[in-house]
């Protein structure tokens, strides 16, 4: 890669590529600097503070960095660095617990709006052309209402005396009231109604672009509802499935909300554990270990789905 | 797919879906006229909910803050987020391209509490004040980004001969740029302010970690309220919540529509 080349279609007369050039560096500065000092040092600044120890004191870690240059200063600093918080993040099996919970919610959670956002997706892409924008908008609405709200609503449907207990046991489906507040099965629901938009709008995507034609042909070659779905539906959807998976997945993953407000005291996930070391504990490294263990496992998902967003771009282009 | 061609399962998980995304909202907003303190059982239609809350000290100086930092955010986010998409769609290749992309990248996808707690460590090394500054720091970092997606869409699909018509004609770049560029890209831009302003406001998770005394913003507020239970305050609070997004995604798609309309009259 060469950064003389000029970029193939920009062709043509140009006037003064020169001072083009730096009418672009200017314009490319503002924002530059910004993701540097408000992105990327403070994710500097998570890893190395998750090497320090943790003390009682103002601030409460050390070693401090020395301010001047001295380098035995620099030396002494740098050799107290530890990886104590690592090896307490493995051998306690609470955190293990908080990111296996963490891990296991998110994927049912995901897998549960795949099956029914597929549904809601396929039935707006099969919908008349005219109804298709309103029924996506009307999809995509409860997305701008705020989360907070969203997902404080469940509070009062899912609670002991809440709207759903009210409702099974006026209709005589139950005789005592279920207990879903504060247990995992509320997290997972609040998940799945937090992050359903996130899926259906990739799925749409997909879905709108297959060519009726294809199905048409399937069935004329004798293939029944169910096996055109899963030959010629399904396998064409599969990149709007792997992004929707992952839009959903990895957020997930780190949410704090749900869990803090729908879940129970044994729903450990790794948000609510980083929030709770932190503005309990005041343990700052060990908070940052763990920032930095929910990074370390988001890295895959976040790459993938990098990736796969560059391809449909490529495809749309 | 062509059209009518909908089977009663579809419409039956059409149907599901929209009664599981609107339920609960429904819910709230009509439980926030609840004459009852037990926030879940039906007592009769009040307002006093509504009335309450511009007594509320607390909630108002919650509001004016998350007011004021929206605002002044989703500006800062919306100037920096079109430079971004400008240079990442007419700066060609430069070096640390894949750097930069990968950084505006970042707030998208990491986890808030990660972004929250790293924003911290760096206010607290740089010895700057907790407060409403802060909080909008945050903010101007997780907008942008969107910004930056939203108007590069729009950018991409630009048709840039008009702005060298209007270079050829003797118009400066910056001219060329407010003239042409600015006015054919304001939807994009537009529409990337209004997300900003929305994220903000509706932020917890950041805020919570780049706030400190006296800089509580309506969602930590609600949140501080509703972990202690569903009350008709909250409920109304919500609703206003949901009106105020509503009204303003109506307007927004009726000014898009008269614009559009006006560009094709043209």
């Amino acid at each position: 890669m060469s950064g003389v080349v000029h970029p193939p279609g920009e062709g043509g007369k140009r006037r003064a590529p020169s001072k083009r050039r730096w009418g672009s560096r200017l314009v490319l500065l503002a924002p530059a600097l910004w993701l540097a000092l408000f992105v990327l040092v403070p994710l500097l600044i998570v890893v190395r503070m998750s090497v320090s120890e943790s003390v009682r004191a103002r601030p409460p870690y050390r070693p401090q960095l020395p301010a001047s240059l001295d380098p035995e200063l620099w030396r002494e600093a740098l050799g107290e660095l530890t990886l104590d918080n690592y090896r307490d993040l493995a051998a306690s099996s609470l955190y293990g617990e908080a990111l296996l919970t963490s891990l296991g919610l998110a994927f049912v959670a995901t897998a549960i709006i795949l099956v029914s956002g597929y549904g809601i997706a396929l039935a707006v892409a099969r919908a008349p052309q005219n109804w298709r924008m309103i029924l996506l908008a009307a999809v995509v609405l409860p997305f701008w209402t705020s989360f907070l709200v969203r997902v404080y609503a469940w509070i009062g449907i899912l609670k002991s005396d809440g709207w759903l207990n009210q409702a099974f046991l006026a209709l005589g489906l139950i005789s005592a009231p279920l207990a879903i507040l504060n247990t995992n099965a509320a997290v997972v629901i609040g998940l799945v109604y937090a992050y359903l938009p996130f899926m259906i709008l990739p799925l749409h995507a997909s879905l709108e672009k297959q060519d009726p034609a294809l199905l048409e042909a399937a069935a004329d070659l004798g293939a029944s509802p169910l096996r055109r779905f899963w030959t010629v539906t399904v396998p064409l959807s599969l990149p709007g499935i792997v992004a929707g998976s992952l839009l959903c997945f990895i957020p997930m993953v780190g949410e704090f909300v749900v869990p803090e407000l729908l879940g129970g005291t044994e729903t450990l996930m790794l948000g609510r554990v980083l929030w709770s070391e932190f503005f309990s504990n005041a343990n700052w490294p060990l908070a940052s270990a763990i920032a930095v263990v929910l990074l370390a496992i988001l890295i895959l998902p976040i790459v993938a789905l990098r990736e796969s967003e560059r391809r449909r771009q490529e495809a749309a282009s | 797919m062509s059209a009518a061609r909908l089977s009663p399962l579809n419409v039956t998980a059409l149907a599901l879906g929209l009664a599981f995304l609107y339920g609960p909202i429904l819910l709230v907003v009509v439980f926030s006229f609840n004459a009852s303190r037990l926030a879940t059982v039906w007592a009769g239609f009040s307002t006093g909910a509504y009335r309450g809350l511009l007594d509320n000290a607390a909630l108002m100086s919650a509001l004016w803050t998350s007011l004021r930092i929206a605002l002044v955010s989703a500006c800062v986010a919306t100037v920096l987020g079109t430079l971004a998409a400008l240079a990442l769609v007419r700066g060609g290749r430069f070096l640390g391209r894949g750097m930069f992309t990968g950084l505006l990248y970042v707030p998208l996808v990491l986890p808030e509490v990660v972004t929250g707690l790293s924003l911290l460590l760096l206010f607290v090394a740089l010895d700057l004040g907790r407060g409403t500054v802060t909080v909008a720091i945050a903010h101007v970092t997780l907008a942008m980004s969107f910004v930056t997606l939203v108007v590069q869409a729009r950018l991409i699909g630009f048709d840039r001969s008009l702005e060298e018509a209007a270079r050829d004609l003797g118009a400066s770049p910056l001219q060329a740029f407010f003239g042409v560029t600015l006015p054919i890209i304001a939807p994009a831009v537009g529409a990337g302010f209004l997300l900003a302003f929305t994220l903000s406001l509706d932020d917890l998770v950041l805020a919570s970690f780049a706030s400190g005394p006296g800089s509580t913003t309506l969602p930590m507020y609600v949140f501080g309220q509703a972990r202690r239970g569903v009350t008709p305050e909250i409920n109304a609070v919500s609703s206003l919540l949901i009106a105020a997004v509503a009204l303003t995604l109506v307007t927004v798609t009726l000014l898009m529509k008269r614009r559009a309309g006006a560009s094709l009259a043209r």
